[in-house]
């Protein structure tokens, strides 16, 4: 079984990517390079895979057998823990300069089990201008045997001169009856969930997942969906905006909050809180506010998330009207609500509809912006329920308007 | 001031947030001390870095005086061995000969345990309690006054705390300025002089300007707000609470002020306030002022250059977007 079975409906950069490890292994003997370069930018939408296409493409080069997914060195390289291997991840909304810096000099140093020194961004796409910067000369040049691996949802999410150092490798999203099979096969889910989870997540395979193992996450999912039912007056919108906040600001709180309780007991018992003397140092406290910090923003980003989820859904949920309205005979993502989907789509035109949808866009780029989310959902709300309410000041918060994205 | 013993209290809790009665109270205590022993010996100790130990050996005989007065402030912050010994010697101290002890804790929940204890030491408690509400702020720049044996007018005192009432300290050095500068009853026209043209804008002094359509009243405000330094998030922030507020109250129905505050999780004044400011608003006025809200938070928060300008077209456009325009 190959590292690369692990990628769903991924078959073009698979083979683009086999194709370099084999290469890669013709190097280490003294080939000629091929395919194999030292900087490689994998993207695509999220959840197609691409920090699984990273890791089973550093596996790949780690494996003396180019990939079996049994050696030590694939299992290493996959639970990253490989000694020639680093990870840059974050949970936080960016990733700093300080951060690379440090990573820069990890990437200088030669393999220690005589192949490859990898080094893997998984959220390239969060690195600060500074810290791109930062990377940017071992991007170029590394060492002989140093491979970057960047993953991020486009191309334009990096620097151009970044951008322009690396060989871009596209993971598609893939097909829903593939995200379906991969669900009954890997996860012992049944037929009709999987078809269910595959459907509504759009090829998200992590959501899909979720949504087929987590029974609350479904129960989210349709309380975001009834949201355009339930905008019939202002004030509906207000509270409808005020809910759905409230409830992605619940999910996230319950994921942290256990996170955050192990953390601080575990690193409360290192500095010896509890013992007797004269209390905790000053030096432990601030060790201890450090990570209360690194929590809060974990915190932040998980609740963004959630909220970006929710909002995500809720685009999907009119891109099934405007289906509708078009005629169109396509599956829509939230089939099993088909006949209150089409009286959504008789009771308004195909113009609101789009408005519709870009409002959720224009508050899901809002948010990213740091617009305090409460009120950037009360806009779309607002906006939901009359769609010819645009003012042309909120031109200014369309998508593209705030980011380069 | 009541004196029990020749050297007041043996144990006294000043527990509240409100930093300059909290001082206050401990001069006076300290001030109570020297009166009836001048050479009493004063040790400031701060709970967050002291020792353990550290305050029984201050608590302890001294070889130069006979009696010994213990400030130890912050007590909330204490670590939990200095917070179990402070319980420990509060209720020993009342039978110490010559040593009394003051702790200031600055209220809260942190240091709830070593709190009870005190009081059931019986300590003798001053509150400190914050001043919230202008009604507080009045009773007490009336008793700053009051003390100094002088008098002012009841609108005299209203302008004071329209001027400078955001802060206790400065609201009390204002009044003792006013009582050595002037003599007689302070009127209005003494304030007018020392604050004109001093109003304390604050985010919701803008945001009920601009929610009840006076434009002109709130970019005044807001231009106060800015130019004394408040940061315009919390301002955009208090614009966006008032239309939030006025859009439920108004989608709420008829019920009394209390039920709807219930359903709502609002406080009833705050359904009271949106109730009275929704008349005049149209659905789509609200919509549409929401939407500029919004907007504005982005330019503040770097999509704009300008955050003075982002605000000053929100309230324009809230304000106008009350009449439905």
């Amino acid at each position: 079984m190959s590292v690369f079975s692990a990628l769903v409906g991924q078959t073009h950069a698979v083979a683009t990517l086999s194709a370099a490890a084999a290469d890669a292994a013709a190097v280490l003997v003294g080939g000629p390079a091929g395919s194999m370069t030292h900087a490689w930018l994998l993207t695509g939408p999220p959840g197609s895979g691409r920090s699984i296409a990273a890791r089973a493409f550093a596996a790949a080069l780690q494996c003396p057998s180019g990939g079996c997914g049994t050696c030590p060195s694939c299992r290493t390289t996959l639970a990253g823990t490989h000694p020639d291997l680093e990870v840059l991840r974050t949970e936080a909304l960016s990733i700093g300069v300080a951060e690379v810096r440090e990573l820069v000099l990890g990437a200088a140093r030669r393999p220690s089990r005589g192949r490859w020194q990898v080094v893997l961004v998984e959220d390239a796409d969060r690195l600060t201008e500074p810290a791109a910067n930062a990377a940017l000369k071992a991007i170029e040049e590394p060492g002989e045997r140093t491979v970057w691996l960047l993953c991020a949802p486009a191309p334009e999410d990096l620097l151009p001169t970044v951008r322009s150092r690396c060989r871009h490798v596209l993971l598609h999203t893939p097909p829903l009856a593939d995200v379906a099979a991969h669900l009954v096969e890997h996860d012992g889910v049944d037929q009709a969930m999987a078809a269910f989870a595959a459907r509504a997540a759009q090829g998200h395979i992590g959501r899909a997942r979720r949504l087929a193992l987590d029974e609350q996450a479904r129960l989210r999912r349709s309380d975001v969906l009834r949201v355009p039912f339930a905008v019939a007056r202002v004030s509906d919108a207000v509270m409808a905006a005020g809910a759905l906040v409230e409830s992605a600001g619940e999910e996230a709180t319950a994921a942290s909050a256990e996170l955050d309780a192990a953390e601080s007991a575990a690193l409360g018992r290192a500095l010896g809180e509890g013992s007797t003397g004269r209390g905790l140092p000053a030096s432990a406290r601030a060790a201890l506010k450090d990570l209360e910090r690194a929590q809060k923003t974990r915190a932040t980003r998980l609740r963004r998330d959630a909220l970006d989820r929710a909002l995500t859904d809720l685009a999907a949920l009119y891109r099934d009207v405007l289906a509708v309205q078009f005629g169109a005979e396509v599956t829509l993502t939230a089939e099993e609500l088909r006949p209150q989907v089409r009286r959504l789509a008789e009771a308004s035109t195909p113009e609101s509809t789009l408005a519709r949808i870009e409002a959720v866009l224009s508050a899901r780029a809002a948010i990213e912006a740091n617009v305090a989310p409460l009120l950037a959902v009360e806009a779309l709300a607002v906006r939901l329920w009359d769609p010819a309410s645009r003012s042309d000041d909120s031109a200014v918060t369309a998508p593209g308007a705030l980011t380069s994205r | 001031m009541s004196e029990r013993s020749p050297a007041g209290p043996a144990l006294t809790l000043v527990l509240g947030p409100e930093q300059l009665l909290a001082d206050r109270a401990v001069m006076a205590r300290i001030a109570q001390a020297r009166h009836a022993d001048p050479a009493v010996e004063v040790h400031e100790l701060d709970a967050a870095t002291v020792a353990p130990g550290e305050v029984t050996a201050q608590c302890g005989p001294s070889l130069f005086a006979t009696s010994v007065l213990v400030v130890v402030r912050g007590v909330a912050e204490a670590a939990d061995e200095v917070s179990s010994e402070l319980s420990r010697l509060a209720t020993e101290v009342v039978d110490l000969d010559g040593v009394a002890l003051v702790l200031v804790h600055r209220g809260g929940n942190r240091g709830r345990r070593l709190l009870e204890a005190v009081r059931g030491a019986g300590a003798q408690e001053v509150s400190c309690a914050e001043l919230k509400y202008d009604s507080d702020k009045v009773r007490f720049v009336e008793s700053e006054f009051r003390q100094a044996h002088r008098r002012a007018s009841p609108e005299a005192v209203r302008a004071l705390v329209d001027a400078v009432g955001s802060d206790l300290r400065e609201l009390a050095s204002a009044c003792a300025q006013l009582i050595c500068d002037t003599t007689g009853v302070v009127g209005a026209d003494v304030v007018e002089r020392y604050h004109s043209g001093r109003v304390e804008a604050t985010g919701f002094k803008v945001s009920d300007a601009a929610l009840e359509g006076r434009a002109g009243e709130a970019l005044a405000l807001l231009r106060h707000a800015l130019a004394t330094g408040v940061d315009p998030v919390p301002i955009n922030a208090s614009l966006g609470a008032g239309l939030r507020a006025l859009a439920k109250v108004a989608g709420a129905g008829r019920g009394s002020p209390e039920q709807v505050a219930r359903e709502l999780g609002m406080a009833p004044f705050q359904v009271r306030k949106a109730r009275a400011q929704a008349a005049g608003w149209t659905p789509h006025g609200v919509a549409r002022a929401i939407e500029v809200v919004a907007w504005a938070d982005a330019q503040i928060k770097g999509a704009g250059a300008d955050p003075r300008y982002a605000l000053e077209r929100a309230v324009v456009t809230v304000a106008a977007a009350r009449s439905g325009a």
